[in-house]
């Protein structure tokens, strides 16, 4: 990795709008100078991989952006992301002190544990007897086609336990799929999104559930409102912080033992995973 | 509605008290220009960074190819649709002539060879007009003459070459071409501006635009276009560079650094390649460098024109 000497201190003339301290040099000489300052320090560069100061104007304006762009076109994962991301500092603060306040979940939150194509073991998965989380998970990434490595980073979260929070929220969301039973079409996306609304408290999910049945058939809709939606709130309510859970070593729990400890109904409905064309 | 709740006030508030300061603080941090781009031994300036000279090569493909497909659509939406004027001030200042070969490097979308041959097409237009109107009365001769001689076709014998290091630009351009149906006096050739794959004395003008600050090393580029020219050729050069009025500047350097790449984020999805677009905009060297760049180059009569007091600079010198 090349490290980067700068002309400047980060926190001289252009990057006086980002809210970091000053380096040493620069508070040894009493004020801002120009000199060669590394980035290496994680005090004034990021606080993360991939992550990226902004001010909260920048912020604003992203999260403006970004949500007119996942309007516009719903399949642009990393536009939800950002919108995620820029308006869910209150919701991830929320979402960390339940944690904490969970055993397992704070030694979540210790060990950083990452559900990445490297870190699963798919031959051992794929041994576990059907009903299994590990083997039910396995079964919806192949069935729709999704792999756990298509999340998108996280980038403008300015905390670095905030940013771990949010990663593991879009990890665990596959994972909210086969526990409640969703596909990936527009109408699982949906019924996930309303629970995660209630769970996490993120705007992006509530938009998400608020906007989400405008897009959707007639019928879907009527399904989502009458059966799906009411479903998904309660569950929502009632189940324990679906974050705080280390899915890592309940891979050969059994679907409904673990449903029964977080709480969450089965499905009502069965659906399949066909995915409608534009105009669903 | 309820009041905003006191985290919300104090972030709005904060976030106007940051974007001001930004306005007010915001100055190009780089204030001695080097002569070329290179800092230290054997490194080169990557943006803000320094980076090996054998990386940066390797680094600014790498963004062009992420951003080739919204390159368009991104240059609108920063610019707010300005660059198109930009391009057509280089193309007056240019007033090529029927006849003219034009080589344009980093060139990738074609936007300057597109205008280039809508020009030439429409002088000739003019001159045949122009012609006909003289010879009211041709005999025969004339007239059969006048198919078989380039000087009767639509581009007047004139011809653009398209030159890009980065075959996505390429590609993106060419597909272009083929919607808009340029198809005529075009040719597309993945060529290092450093290095070109051309012959000595080819070309009457040689343009770059907005590709120089991209380049390693800016002297050998600027020798190998007085290579590639005709004895009489003119060196073009459409580049972002130093705004001198102190007010405008600080609302430019506001707008770069705090907007450019949240568009770049929203639209493209890729704020890195715009944050590296507007640092490496600043450490281009200003219009007087860049002048004496040009004069050691071999150019004379070397001139610049300041387009949108000093946002972009339009470089001319010839090869006498």
């Amino acid at each position: 990795m090349s490290v980067t000497l700068l002309k400047f201190c980060l926190k001289c003339p252009l990057r006086s709008v980002i809210r970091v301290s000053m380096c040493a040099m620069c508070t040894a000489q009493g004020g801002p100078q120009e000199h060669l300052g590394w980035t290496t320090d994680s005090r004034y560069g990021p606080l993360y991989r991939g992550h990226i100061h902004t001010n909260p104007i920048q912020k604003a304006l992203l999260a403006v952006g970004s949500g007119l762009a996942a309007l516009q076109n719903p399949y642009r994962h990393d536009m939800v992301a950002v919108l995620g991301e820029t308006t869910g500092h209150l919701a991830l603060l929320r979402l960390r002190e339940r944690m904490r306040a969970d055993p397992e979940g704070s030694t979540v939150l210790q060990e950083r544990p990452q559900i990445r194509h490297c870190t699963l073991d798919l031959p051992t998965l794929a041994a576990l007897p059907d009903g299994s989380l590990g083997r039910e998970y396995l079964r919806f990434l192949t069935a729709n086609r999704v792999t756990p490595d298509s999340r998108a980073q996280v980038k403008f979260v300015d905390d670095e336990e905030l940013a771990f929070v949010m990663l593991r929220y879009r990890e665990v969301h596959d994972l909210l799929h086969t526990l409640l039973g969703m596909p990936t079409n527009m109408l699982g996306e949906v019924a996930v999104k309303c629970f995660e609304a209630v769970q996490t408290g993120l705007p992006m999910c509530i938009l998400g559930a608020a906007l989400g049945p405008l897009r959707l058939s007639a019928s879907r809709r009527q399904l989502l409102l009458t059966c799906l939606g009411p479903w998904a709130l309660r569950n929502g309510q009632r189940a324990r912080c679906v974050l705080s859970i280390y899915y890592e070593h309940r891979w050969e729990q059994s679907l409904e033992s673990l449903r029964e400890e977080l709480d969450i109904e089965p499905p009502p409905v069965t659906l399949s995973t066909t995915k409608k064309t534009a105009g669903h | 509605m309820a009041a905003p709740c006191k985290p919300c006030i104090r972030a709005a508030l904060l976030g106007a008290f940051a974007f001001t300061r930004g306005v007010l603080n915001s100055r190009v941090a780089v204030r001695t220009y080097a002569s070329d781009s290179r800092d230290g031994e054997g490194m080169a300036h990557f943006g803000f960074q320094s980076v090996p000279e054998g990386e940066k090569a390797e680094k600014v493909y790498k963004v062009f190819e992420s951003v080739a497909q919204k390159y368009d659509i991104m240059n609108d939406a920063m610019s707010l649709g300005v660059h198109r004027l930009w391009k057509d001030a280089l193309l007056r200042i240019m007033n090529p002539l029927p006849g003219c070969r034009l080589l344009d490097v980093a060139g990738g979308t074609g936007d300057i060879s597109f205008r280039f041959l809508e020009y030439v097409r429409n002088q000739q237009e003019r001159l045949l007009r122009r012609t006909m109107r003289k010879h009211q009365t041709p005999t025969w001769h004339e007239i059969a003459a006048s198919y078989t001689s380039q000087q009767a076709t639509v581009l007047g014998g004139s011809r653009a070459v398209v030159c890009d290091i980065n075959k996505e630009m390429l590609k993106v351009g060419r597909q272009r071409a083929k919607d808009l149906s340029y198809g005529t006096g075009l040719s597309w050739v993945v060529g290092d501006a450093e290095e070109l794959p051309f012959e000595d004395d080819q070309f009457d003008i040689y343009s770059i635009a907005f590709g120089i600050r991209n380049v390693t090393h800016m002297d050998k580029a600027l020798q190998e276009a007085h290579r590639v020219l005709k004895p009489g050729g003119r060196f073009l050069c459409l580049e972002f560079s130093h705004v001198s009025n102190p007010v405008l500047s600080r609302i430019y350097d506001a707008y770069s650094f705090q907007l450019i790449p949240v568009i770049g984020e929203v639209i493209a999805g890729d704020w890195n390649s715009y944050q590296y677009l507007v640092e490496s905009i600043r450490r281009f060297p200003d219009q007087e460098t860049f002048s004496h760049m040009m004069a050691e180059a071999g150019f004379f009569s070397v001139r610049f024109t300041n387009l949108t007091a000093g946002v972009v600079a339009v470089h001319s010198g010839f090869k006498l």
